[in-house]
């Protein structure tokens, strides 16, 4: 791998070297390395772009990492990866895509992944997005993430977007069975004219499904967010769903949060907050010697952190 | 160490408006000073005239004969005062233990960490990985913000009620860091206080109402008269100095 390729996946996947357990790495559209275990596999599809990740059932403490790289100005990837996790399964998946642009046309992954976690299975799923480059092209990632969990079945996705991502739609949904969990932490920071718009929709359907969505976000420059967050409780069931945003410069949020109880025993919450930076808080880290910029970047990397 | 001249603050233009300060004079030396006077009566805005976070009409601030009146709060913060703010402030997603970082100028091992935060009189391992949100009590806050200006460790620390929003169960304890502080602490305490006990450990108290130096001296001289004011008893005094 040449030293770009390592710094992308550095950023995306905190990889420092080839990681450990199973990996795909996707380079301009193409396969860069894959490995397999004996718990499991993945297989590239036949039909389309993309892969197939199966993880075996009762596979414990095992990780899968699925970075993407797109360096070549003007490529426009698309892919489609599903996800199988197998009954008592315990894992980890990294994901990721970094942008390096370094011409002047647009540079686009559209990423599609699709969950299916079986019963009692649990998925810690991170994602980070990153674009950087020298270039005047756009750097544009726009991921979907449909997510179905099975009785029981629990997932937790951690999305990241902190830099150089110059326009981003996120569409993530998920519909969970009875007991089954969904948390969802979104973090996002937009500079300059960025513009990043997020829409999640859960379906609550089973008994006791619980689903948390929490985003936290920073809008600097002249950038603009649009958060769009439904919560259909069909049954006995808790959702959550918070955004709380700080605003910089001339930046831009609209938060959309929104609740449909469709069952008496729903209990929904949605909570947005949008406002600059709290004057006391900057008057705070000042009276601890802090510059009022150096204050600023300390409440906003805790905000993200 | 610290000189206010002539300082006056006139927050508006309306001559009733709360918090006005009407030509201060004072000199404060090293020790524990305590201020005391009915609400209103200005001892917060001159806390905060002190610390930089409100610039005076007129008149001077003098630290350690230097003239920092137009110094910023960053700036006097370094030159070293500190302040602990009476409302403590909550930042979402920072946690006790960045906070006490920033607050020492430097990353602190875990065990000097907690040390700050069991001096301010919180069990450490239960707070120190804590974000600074809304899940924390009032009075938790108050003693986050007492372990800060303890970490800081600077010439002046300057506590704003220390006492406010702290449970009666907590006070003792609370006593006893101000004992501790006033022992250990190398630099001058400037402490806001009704609290007759909190007086009682002062070197200095100074008394402040409807913005002016009302009396200034040594505790044993101080504290009798403002005890004996209006035949108080100290619950009364605790209400209404």
């Amino acid at each position: 791998m040449d030293q770009l390729q390592m710094h992308m996946l550095q950023m995306v996947a905190d990889l420092h070297s080839v990681p450990e357990g199973a990996y795909n790495i996707r380079d301009n559209g193409a396969l860069a390395g894959r490995n397999t275990t004996a718990n499991i596999d993945i297989v590239s599809k036949k039909n389309k772009p993309g892969i197939d990740i199966i993880i075996k059932p009762g596979t414990k403490n095992e990780s899968v990492h699925i970075p993407v790289i797109v360096s070549q100005s003007g490529l426009k990837d698309l892919v489609y990866n599903d996800f199988y996790i197998g009954e008592d399964a315990d894992v980890t998946i990294v994901a990721g895509c970094g942008i390096h642009c370094g011409g002047s046309q647009d540079t686009e992954h559209d990423g599609i992944h699709e969950f299916h976690i079986g019963k009692n299975a649990r998925v810690r799923y991170v994602e980070k997005h990153y674009g950087e480059g020298e270039g005047t092209g756009g750097r544009i990632l726009n991921p979907t993430t449909i997510v179905h969990i099975d009785e029981n079945g629990y997932m937790e996705m951690e999305t990241t977007q902190i830099k150089g991502v110059d326009s981003t739609i996120r569409d993530t949904s998920a519909d969970l069975k009875d007991g089954a969990t969904l948390i969802i932490k979104e973090k996002i920071m937009t500079h300059e004219k960025q513009y990043a718009e997020t829409n999640f929709e859960v379906d609550l359907n089973g008994v006791d499904s619980h689903a948390d969505v929490v985003s936290r976000s920073v809008a600097k420059g002249s950038s603009s967010q649009v958060f769009n967050s439904k919560i259909r409780g069909n049954n006995a069931c808790y959702g959550h769903t918070e955004c709380d945003a700080i605003l910089m410069d001339e930046g831009h949020v609209n938060a959309v949060p929104s609740l449909e109880a469709n069952h008496l025993d729903a209990s929904l919450i949605h909570e947005a907050a949008i406002g600059k930076i709290a004057g006391e808080q900057i008057v705070k880290l000042m009276t601890l010697g802090l510059t009022e910029a150096e204050a600023e970047e300390q409440i906003v990397n805790g905000f993200l952190k | 160490m610290l000189e206010l001249q002539d300082i006056c603050f006139q927050a508006s233009d309306d001559p009733k408006e709360k918090g006005i300060l009407k030509h201060i004079n004072l000199k404060i030396d090293d020790g524990f000073v305590a201020i005391t006077g009915p609400n209103g009566g200005g001892k917060s805005t001159m806390a905060k005239v002190i610390a930089g976070i409100i610039t005076p009409t007129s008149g001077r601030v003098l630290f350690d004969g230097e003239d920092i009146t137009e110094l910023s709060i960053t700036e006097r913060a370094k030159k070293g005062i500190s302040f602990a703010f009476q409302q403590p402030v909550r930042f979402k997603g920072l946690t006790v233990r960045d906070l006490i970082d920033l607050a020492h100028g430097e990353p602190l091992s875990l065990n000097d960490s907690c040390k700050y935060l069991s001096e301010g009189g919180l069990c450490a391992k239960d707070y120190i990985n804590r974000e600074i949100n809304a899940s924390l009590s009032g009075g938790e806050l108050k003693r986050i913000e007492i372990a800060m200006v303890i970490a800081r460790g600077t010439k002046l620390s300057i506590f704003d009620e220390p006492e406010a929003g702290i449970d009666l169960w907590s006070f003792n304890n609370l006593i006893r860091v101000f004992e501790a502080l006033r022992t250990n602490i190398d630099g001058s305490i400037l402490i806001i206080s009704h609290q007759e006990r909190i007086l009682n450990i002062a070197d200095r108290i100074i008394v402040l109402a409807d913005g002016e130096v009302r009396a200034e001296g040594a505790r044993e001289e101080i504290l009798p008269q403002l005890l004996t004011d209006g035949q108080a008893c100290s619950t009364l005094l605790n209400k209404v100095v």
